[in-house]
């Protein structure tokens, strides 16, 4: 029988959001409201100054939290239903039984993506170029959260580990770094202490595209390579520590 | 018929601390199979390790293993259209109905969308589970889950199903109802399955292998395996045994105050002439599996034996 490629990574999509959003749209609502919380919070505490910082700032925050989601939802299949171990004795790749459940991550970001794009589009008036800096950074941060949920998915032996390990990555990725503001804000040498996490260089990149801080190209460009690296080592750390079939 | 070709196969799990431990040890079988193959042993015995190495899950400390042709240790993606498996404790996606669970699976191992439709819509009619298809998991019962579980690795493509324990929980209706499911999938499938169930293996199996503590202990149909141990029939004394009467075979008194006698079959018929003779009540079965099982793997028995 000729395995269909395109069926497999549709499972994983229908699975884990189309199926879960259609039968629990609370879900939807949930996913929906998370950036914005901050985004209210920074607007009205700035002054309305912040706003298109805050934007930007919410369309990594989205990138980020869906992408760490990952962790937690492979652990759960794995862990609760045994899908994986279902999975493994059956013609789908491991490749692109993870590379479903990433998109299905992106599925569940399109809503909050639509809504970012209008605010957006209203208040930043962003250039065609800077448009396409941010959409880069998006899916380079996208990238690194993936992998980073996923390798600790393939780590966490039970759901209440994986929790513990989500809320540490996601106080690194997404509560610290200065994403609904400048990095400039943080009085050194706390603003060091925000560079231990990828998404302050995603910040940076996409803050510095709109021109709203000015930074050194020099400075720029170390953020891509840091970003880069990043993204290319935890995606090679990930697919080498998976584990599909166990030893 | 499906080859199985087992050689000296061993499985070492090692735990955090570097400590090993021996799930299963230098199993070797050459066997043609089809219907129901049961896996039986206590817990422990090897049989999950056992099912997680032949489905291609796990790969073993050494051995080779051999499936419809396949070396599936070294070769696993040649097996895997071929087979499917139901993990022990495998739960359907609870966010996803029945009939949802069993299209995604579909999808997940490459049928198109129409072809996985028209399956879905074809399992859901053959098991009679029209009136379930459309609800979430919590609100069906433990025996119909099981069910659409079940009616998932059915719907593919593959010959060979695996099912670990895939009646631990139920009650008895809903194992039941199982078995029926089981004795129908035989017909067109090999199942490999583990339990823990001495009446559900003896009912179903076509062909049982015995496992204690990671060794293979005997194999073979259970008639096979009742001429192997020398005891094929079981005779039960109820009452008035006396000293007329000799036993022979090996002899086990029970708590109720009766005498089983496990014997060949011209001691047992020899036996029962003399006990319908004396007036004795008394009842003659093939051994059961759940004694020839005590006998290879309990305590050998508590009773004693009297070849006399």
């Amino acid at each position: 029988m000729k395995t269909n490629t395109f069926s497999q990574l549709s499972a994983s999509v229908m699975a884990n959001a189309i199926y879960a959003m259609k039968n629990f749209p609370v879900m939807l609502i949930n996913t929906i409201l998370a950036p914005f919380g901050l985004l209210i919070i920074i607007f009205f505490v700035s002054h309305g100054t912040l706003l298109n910082v805050g934007i930007l700032g919410g369309f990594i925050l989205v990138m980020v939290n869906n992408g760490i989601s990952i962790q937690g939802d492979l652990t759960h299949l794995k862990n609760d239903m045994k899908l994986q171990d279902m999975l493994v004795s059956s013609p789908v790749s491991p490749t692109i039984y993870v590379a479903g459940i990433a998109l299905s991550e992106l599925v569940f970001s399109i809503p909050d993506l639509i809504v970012l794009s209008i605010l957006a589009v209203i208040f930043i008036h962003i250039s065609a170029i800077a448009a396409l800096t941010v959409a880069a950074v998006m899916l380079l941060t996208f990238m690194f959260s993936i992998a980073l949920g996923f390798f600790i998915s393939t780590i966490s032996r039970d759901v209440i580990e994986g929790w513990a390990f989500m809320g540490l990555i996601s106080m690194v990725l997404s509560t610290l770094p200065p994403v609904y503001y400048p990095v400039t804000y943080i009085p050194l040498p706390f603003r060091y202490l925000a560079y231990i996490s990828p998404t302050t260089f995603s910040a940076i990149i996409a803050q510095g595209s709109i021109g709203f801080v000015k930074f050194s190209s020099s400075f720029i460009l170390l953020s891509w390579a840091v970003l880069i690296i990043v993204s290319i080592a935890l995606i090679v750390f990930a697919i080498k520590r998976s584990r599909w079939r166990e030893e | 018929m499906v080859r199985l070709i087992v050689r000296n196969l061993s499985k070492n799990y090692k735990d955090k601390k570097d400590k090993r431990s021996l799930a299963l040890k230098n199993v070797s079988l050459d066997l043609d199979i089809n219907g129901i193959f049961t896996l039986i042993g206590r817990n422990g015995a090897g049989k999950t390790t056992f099912i997680r190495i032949v489905s291609t899950e796990l790969l073993p400390t050494k051995g080779k293993v051999y499936l419809d042709g396949v070396d599936v240790v070294k070769n696993p993606k040649e097996i895997r259209n071929r087979i499917a498996v139901i993990p022990q404790e495998a739960e359907l996606i609870p966010w996803m109905t029945a009939r949802e669970n069993i299209y995604s699976y579909l999808l997940w191992r490459g049928l198109s969308f129409k072809e996985a439709k028209e399956r879905t819509i074809a399992v859901i009619s053959r098991f009679k589970l029209e009136k379930y298809a459309d609800k979430l998991p919590r609100k069906l019962s433990g025996g119909t889950k099981r069910k659409v579980l079940v009616a998932l690795v059915i719907s593919s493509d593959a010959k060979i199903i695996f099912l670990d324990e895939p009646t631990t929980g139920l009650d008895p209706i809903s194992r039941k109802e199982l078995w029926d499911v089981l004795n129908e999938l035989k017909k067109e499938h090999l199942v490999i399955l583990t339990t823990h169930y001495l009446e559900e293996a003896e009912e179903l199996s076509d062909y049982i292998i015995v496992l204690n503590k990671g060794k293979l202990v005997k194999a073979g149909t259970i008639n096979d395996i009742r001429n192997a141990i020398g005891y094929p029939y079981a005779i039960k004394i109820f009452n008035g045994l006396n000293k007329n009467i000799k036993l022979k075979g090996k002899i086990v008194k029970k708590n109720d105050g009766t005498f089983q006698v496990f014997s060949d079959e011209i001691t047992a018929n020899n036996l029962a002439k003399k006990l319908i003779k004396e007036k004795v009540k008394f009842s003659i079965n093939p051994t059961s599996l759940e004694d020839i099982f005590y006998m290879l793997v309990g305590d050998i028995n508590k009773g004693e034996e009297n070849e006399n």
